[in-house]
């Protein structure tokens, strides 16, 4: 009887328990009750995971041009959390600046902390706001300092001459690519996508920021609790550079940098992020 | 007591008040007294706020100025095209000759008055003098290095790790530390004693002669708009007709892409004209009276030509007359001792 009684309060614990668990209500929604939370940019090309110097198996974009990836890099920053009920939480944006190295899979995630809380939205800035492209240096520290990654014509991020932030920088290679200035004269075939503007500094000028909000209704809400770590898994889909909403060809465009051609890359940058799952 | 006693008391009175006068003067000279805005100046554009000049500041910003390991192979200073008897330009030069002596595009811009402006390059894209100094450091006409590459240099250096100690309460040396120590040895770089600063400071009795005086009205007339007292800039960037050069540079378009950029060029100061030959952004007139004759009669009306120049006719009207007057005028502007200044040169 004994036995069968503590059977019995047993069961019904563990039935508690994984109820309580399955609804976890939201706790009230506290600024300073804060618990890690991240995003992950989890880089893949079309139906392809992403590698570097795929030259063995290339990718296809819609244009038909077989080509391989060298170099991406892109910042994210300025990461807002909202719930359903519309309240949210900004990072504090001295914690908010992530550079993305698609060589480099422990880059990949973006760890922040938020308060504890369901949360239906993510938003994040794929680029570098224009206040701190132009902030004291002191505030540039880490992956903002102009000497990071050595200069820009390696892994650098930074524009000396437009005092500017590279956003996004892709870089591969194709043999579509003409040998002449149109094309690459070293004869390399390679491509160099590198595409920053945060709008200038005293007149307006070309503003390739892009803020991306994700819905995560559809593929699963983040629950942020202290004793776990929420993470929503985005796949960002280096296809899409080429096949988004202003779909171009490598031959065609096989370098955008600062030019004015680069808003039109810049809008297709803002298509790449889809929701996959969350992680809580 | 007669008159000789008198004479005696006198010159000894002399001498005491000469004695009492030189003391003071040496103490001054060894108190380092920081940034000190020159009285007919106007308020200045860079943000001292964050980085007050400090005497250590300002020494590590002028061994760094100096610094060769700034560039890839060690050869080449800011010093190098930034030469101070030149008024911090690299004479001689029309465009300026860097490591392995590569050429770039754009004539050498004096270091001088910066505190002042609020843009820098003859291109502008930059606003800010602490993150002016990447661009010569990462360019592969100038420097050719990368800044963590010149960090790490310096970082085996105890008289660098030190001086940033002294001047940041550091020994780390990163790139705020770095580009702060350069913009204090910049900012010190005043030019403010030529004879038209004298003049208009009204300082021991000095007056313009009356040919620079009648060079001084002319100024006003025919150049001031652009060439605004006592800085003799506006900080403002024009297009002021130049013939398109072979390179095609466009100037202020190039950072912005604006359109109605193209061609523009930052306007230069007209002081120490005489030791910054050649003249423009690419150093293509080699004297002053090449200049003054372009503004006579060799403007173009090339896109967005300065509606300054285009009026009745292309350009200024000047007279060989004005011309000599507006060039003696120019002359006040000349500061020996800006570019004789023993604080700025290398030590």
């Amino acid at each position: 009887m004994k036995k069968k009684l503590l059977y019995f309060v047993t069961l019904i614990t563990i039935i508690l328990s994984s109820c309580s668990k399955n609804d976890d209500p939201a706790p009230d929604f506290e600024e300073a009750n804060l618990a890690p939370f991240s995003i992950e940019f989890d880089n893949i090309v079309g139906d392809r995971t992403f590698s570097i110097n795929n030259t063995g198996s290339l990718y296809t974009n819609a244009a038909g041009e077989k080509f391989s990836i060298s170099m991406l890099q892109y910042f994210i920053s300025n990461i807002k959390v909202t719930t359903a009920s519309g309240k949210t939480y900004t990072v504090p944006q001295d914690e908010s600046y992530f550079l993305i190295n698609g060589a480099d899979r422990n880059t990949r995630f973006t760890k922040v902390q938020v308060p504890e809380g369901d949360y239906t939205k993510v938003t994040f800035t794929l680029g570098v706001d224009s206040l701190r492209s132009t902030m004291d240096l002191s505030k540039r520290t880490g992956v903002l300092d102009p000497a990071a990654g050595g200069g820009h014509d390696s892994g650098g991020m930074y524009w000396g001459w437009n005092s500017g932030y590279i956003f996004f920088k892709f870089e591969g290679n194709s043999n579509v690519i003409s040998d002449d200035v149109n094309g690459d004269p070293t004869g390399k075939k390679q491509f160099k996508y590198h595409i920053g503007g945060f709008g200038g500094y005293s007149a307006p000028t070309i503003n390739n920021i892009k803020v991306i909000t994700i819905d995560l209704n559809a593929a699963g809400i983040a629950k942020v609790r202290k004793d776990r770590q929420s993470n929503v898994h985005l796949f960002v889909d280096m296809m899409k550079v080429f096949n988004g909403p202003n779909a171009f060809s490598i031959a065609a465009h096989p370098n955008v940098m600062f030019s004015d051609y680069s808003v039109n890359v810049a809008k297709n940058l803002a298509q790449l992020f889809t929701h996959d799952h969350t992680e809580n | 007591m007669n008159k000789k006693h008198f004479i005696v008391l006198f010159c000894l009175g002399l001498f005491i008040i000469a004695c009492k006068k030189s003391s003071p003067i040496v103490e001054e000279i060894e108190t380092f007294l920081g940034f000190q805005k020159p009285a007919n100046f106007p308020a200045t554009a860079y943000n001292f706020a964050s980085n007050p000049v400090t005497k250590d500041g300002f020494e590590l910003g002028r061994m760094l100025f100096y610094e060769p390991r700034l560039s890839r192979n060690n050869t080449i200073t800011c010093g190098s095209c930034h030469i101070q008897s030149s008024a911090f330009t690299q004479h001689g030069h029309d465009v300026s000759h860097g490591i392995d002596d590569r050429l770039g595009t754009r004539n050498s811009p004096p270091i001088m008055n910066l505190a002042w402006s609020k843009a820098f390059n003859w291109g502008g894209g930059v606003y800010d003098l602490d993150t002016q100094p990447i661009i010569p450091i990462t360019t592969h006409e100038e420097m050719d290095e990368n800044l963590e590459n010149v960090y790490n240099k310096l970082r085996a250096m105890p008289k660098y790790t030190s001086k940033f100690k002294a001047a940041f309460g550091t020994e780390e040396i990163n790139t705020a530390n770095f580009m702060k120590a350069l913009s204090q040895f910049m900012v010190m770089c005043i030019s403010s004693n030529a004879k038209y600063d004298k003049v208009m400071r009204k300082e021991g009795g000095v007056s313009f002669t009356a040919e620079e005086l009648e060079g001084y009205t002319l100024f006003k007339d025919k150049c001031s708009s652009c060439h605004t007292e006592p800085l003799f800039t506006d900080g403002s960037f024009r297009n002021n007709g130049l013939g398109i050069s072979p390179v095609n540079d466009k100037g202020l378009y190039t950072a912005t892409l604006i359109e109605t950029d193209k061609y523009k060029f930052k306007v230069p100061s007209l002081r120490n004209l005489k030791y910054t030959a050649p003249y423009m952004h690419d150093g293509r007139f080699l004297t002053l009276n090449g200049v003054l004759e372009h503004y006579n009669s060799e403007v173009q009306a090339t896109p967005n030509l300065d509606p300054l120049l285009s009026g009745n006719r292309l350009g200024i009207s000047l007279t060989a007359n004005e011309k000599t007057k507006i060039s003696a005028f120019l002359n006040t502007l000349n500061d020996e001792d800006f570019i004789k200044n023993p604080l700025l040169a290398e030590q």
